[in-house]
């Protein structure tokens, strides 16, 4: 098994990374203001691209450069930008309606992470590999699962919500980098242009929901019930 | 042989959409769409007989035809030939020439996406159909650009891809499974991760597969991660309504039967199993309740259809031959027959012009055939003899009852009863129900909007007389195949 096998500089660099990633994410918690989100979302990305090349030069995964440069490139430049790009228009700088707040958002953003660490060490202990990188590996995973998912239900914004389905998928490639380092080259690629496309489309729904339906607060969707 | 027809489905929308986006022309465009659609059905139509015997891979492993997926790739061109005649008369009705052109390609490239899905024999590719199905679709159910289309395109993509991104979490942690076994890099093919489950970690897998299961079960619309069907299926056109149901919840239905029996293999208990059942249960309920006080006819459609993907998950949950059986039987069935029943609302949503039941009364006065055939279609849908749901919904109801899931048979059944007076009383009160102030619906439905209705109702009921035994045979085959045989090849 691959992450027992990294040396101990490595394992501690690897879990700085996940951990810095994770502060990140409660950087948007905690935040209202767009901008935060996007560039804590930018930052996130650069961190996961360092860690993609921390894993390749450590693990011997030469294709892990490649991904760690694809990461800078579309998760850490254009992403961000075409994400303001639709900012921009908006005329929306902040959050106004929270469904939390975001004080209390921090706080239920650290129960998650202790059920997460909870999930992850019982997984581990059954798998042999307690105490291990993989731990926090599947904790980081686990909670920024949970912390996009509470982002998305918790903020009305539509560009917050974009972004917590960002910090979903940023989440699972962090824990992918470490727990599954071999993982296909040909799938992480197609699936970092499909990321791409993603936030393509909802630039235009989100262009549709300013021009069609006059607010783009999820809270103004509120005509399809029943 | 096998090979030859998949290019044929794939290649065929693709050509249309080339075409269509090169030229831009409305007329030609619906032409175009229809023969790519007439060209994958043909070619569907021979793909299960040619996927038998043996596993048929292409592209380094990448593609596959097997008995399951050409299944599941026919009844998604049944509906894509279906709902391309169908769409022909009802775009005609938008009165929407300038973006027609448009509409074709995003349709056409709708039903590619669904019918490639099921073809994909690597688990992070079929992710990817599965995320691209979502994307193209997006765009359909927005298409008439009123404040309630976009509405639903957004709680249809928020919602669908934050489901799709836990089966992705799920589909690494699979991936993260059998590199235990088969070292950190390897082709994550079906086939090889089946081979490789008795030895992964049993409750890794059984995480996996409940990240798996709530990811695709969003999209196949199961209850309580089906919020964005009614929505979707209620606000973009019919043919678009028809396709997302009968063509896209089956595409993310064949995702959770894969990784339920890698599971099972995997020896992860019955969780696995119990979860589906129980998920397919409270579809059924949570469609019970609403189809009883829906108002929406396009809604109750929808509804209906997070019915039947209960019932469907029922069979699979059930599991064993007649379980399997019925379920894939009930998949084709279900494709027919909710074809006809939106093909049917989106008629008379347009000629009524609104999408209310109540403001839609003595349809059969009005429209006599058409009318005829979508009042018995809804007979159909709630599962009465002799139409083909009868015969599905019996046979899983028998395997059901026989094992250990008997409470979810019997449920089952009660439900099934509920759904049948509610449903039923809506198409009475459209029906037989005198309205206080006569609306005479304006305009009649064209030929290109009543041919598929027929083409849909007539194999329902053939296929509920007499179920054919090639068929039988044929899902003989597919639940042989889901179940871990004792001839897995041991891995070190």
């Amino acid at each position: 098994m691959i992450v027992t096998t990294f040396p101990p500089l490595a394992a501690s660099l690897f879990s700085l990374i996940a951990i810095a990633s994770l502060l990140l994410a409660f950087v948007m918690l905690g935040s209202r203001w767009l901008r935060h989100y996007i560039y804590a979302f930018a930052a996130e990305s650069w961190l996961i691209a360092v860690l993609s090349a921390a894993v390749g030069f450590y693990g011997g995964f030469p294709e892990l450069y490649v991904i760690a440069v694809l990461t800078v490139l579309f998760r850490g430049c254009i992403l961000p930008y075409l994400i303001l790009r639709i900012v921009r228009p908006l005329d929306v700088a902040r959050e106004v309606d929270v469904g939390l707040q975001p004080s209390s958002s921090l706080v239920a953003g650290a129960f998650a992470v202790i059920f997460a660490l909870v999930v992850a060490s019982h997984l581990s202990v059954g798998l042999g590999l307690a105490g291990t990188v993989a731990v926090l590996a599947l904790t980081v995973m686990l909670s920024l699962k949970l912390i996009g998912f509470l982002m998305l239900t918790v903020r009305h914004e539509a560009v917050s919500q974009v972004l917590g389905l960002l910090v979903l998928e940023n989440g699972i490639f962090l824990g992918a980098q470490i727990l599954v380092p071999g993982m296909p080259l040909l799938i992480e690629i197609v699936i970092l242009f499909d990321l791409l496309i993603v936030v393509v489309c909802f630039g235009i729904l989100v262009r549709y929901l300013s021009s069609h339906v006059g607010s783009t607060s999820a809270l103004s969707l509120n005509r399809l019930v029943g | 042989m096998a090979g030859v027809l998949l290019l044929l489905i794939v290649l065929a929308p693709v050509a249309a959409i080339v075409v269509i986006l090169l030229t831009r022309r409305p007329r030609l465009a619906e032409r175009l769409n229809l023969a790519a659609s007439a060209v994958s059905f043909g070619a569907a139509l021979l793909l299960p007989g040619a996927s038998l015997g043996g596993a048929h891979v292409f592209l380094d492993q990448y593609v596959i035809a097997d008995p399951f997926g050409a299944w599941v790739i026919l009844c998604a061109a049944i509906v894509y030939f279906l709902a391309s005649i169908y769409g022909i008369g009802y775009m005609r009705m938008l009165d929407e020439e300038a973006r027609l052109a448009r509409f074709y390609a995003l349709f056409a490239g709708f039903g590619l996406t669904t019918m490639v899905a099921p073809m994909m024999n690597n688990a992070g590719l079929y992710w990817i159909a599965i995320e691209l199905t979502t994307l193209v679709s997006t765009f359909l159910v927005a298409f008439e650009r009123a404040p309630e289309s976009i509405e639903a395109a957004w709680k249809y993509i928020i919602v669908v891809s934050g489901g799709i991104s836990l089966a992705l979490f799920g589909t690494v942690l699979f991936y993260w499974a059998g590199t235990f076994v088969l070292g950190p890099s390897y082709a994550m093919t079906w086939a090889v991760l089946g081979a490789a489950a008795p030895h992964m970690n049993p409750t890794l897998i059984a995480l996996a597969f409940l990240l798996v299961l709530v990811g695709y079960g969003t999209k196949v619309g199961l209850a309580p991660m089906h919020t964005w069907l009614p929505d979707a299926h209620s606000e973009g056109p019919a043919p678009v309504s028809a396709l997302l149901s009968g063509a896209l919840l089956n595409a993310a239905m064949i995702g959770v039967i894969r990784y339920l029996s890698i599971a099972e293999a995997a020896h992860a208990g019955p969780l696995p199993r119990a979860v589906l059942v129980v998920l397919g249960a409270f579809s059924l309920f949570i469609a019970a309740l609403f189809i009883v006080r829906q108002s929406g006819i396009k809604r109750l459609m929808a509804y209906s259809s997070v019915e039947h993907m209960g019932v469907m998950a029922l069979g699979f949950g059930f599991g064993g031959p007649f379980g399997v059986a019925g379920a894939l039987y009930h998949m084709l069935n279900h494709t027919l027959n909710k074809s006809l029943m939106f093909f049917g609302a989106g008629s008379m949503m347009r000629t009524f012009g609104t999408k209310e039941i109540t403001l839609i009364r003595r349809v059969g006065r009005y429209f006599p055939v058409v009318g005829g055939l979508w009042l018995a279609g809804a007979v159909a849908i709630t599962g009465a003899p002799p139409f083909g749901l009868f015969a599905s919904e019996l046979t899983i109801l028998r395997a059901g009852l026989s094992g250990i899931n008997a409470w979810a048979a019997i449920l089952m059944a009660i439900l099934l009863i509920v759904i049948f007076i509610g449903f039923l009383n809506h198409f009475r009160i459209m029906y037989f129900v005198a309205p206080e102030s006569e609306t005479a619906p304006q305009g009649r439905v064209s030929a290109w909007c009543a041919a598929p209705m027929w083409l849909a109702f007539i194999p329902v009921l053939v296929l509920g007389l007499w179920w054919p035994e090639a068929i039988w045979h044929y899902f003989g085959v597919i639940a042989h195949g889901l179940v871990p045989g004792p001839a897995e090849v041991a891995l070190r």
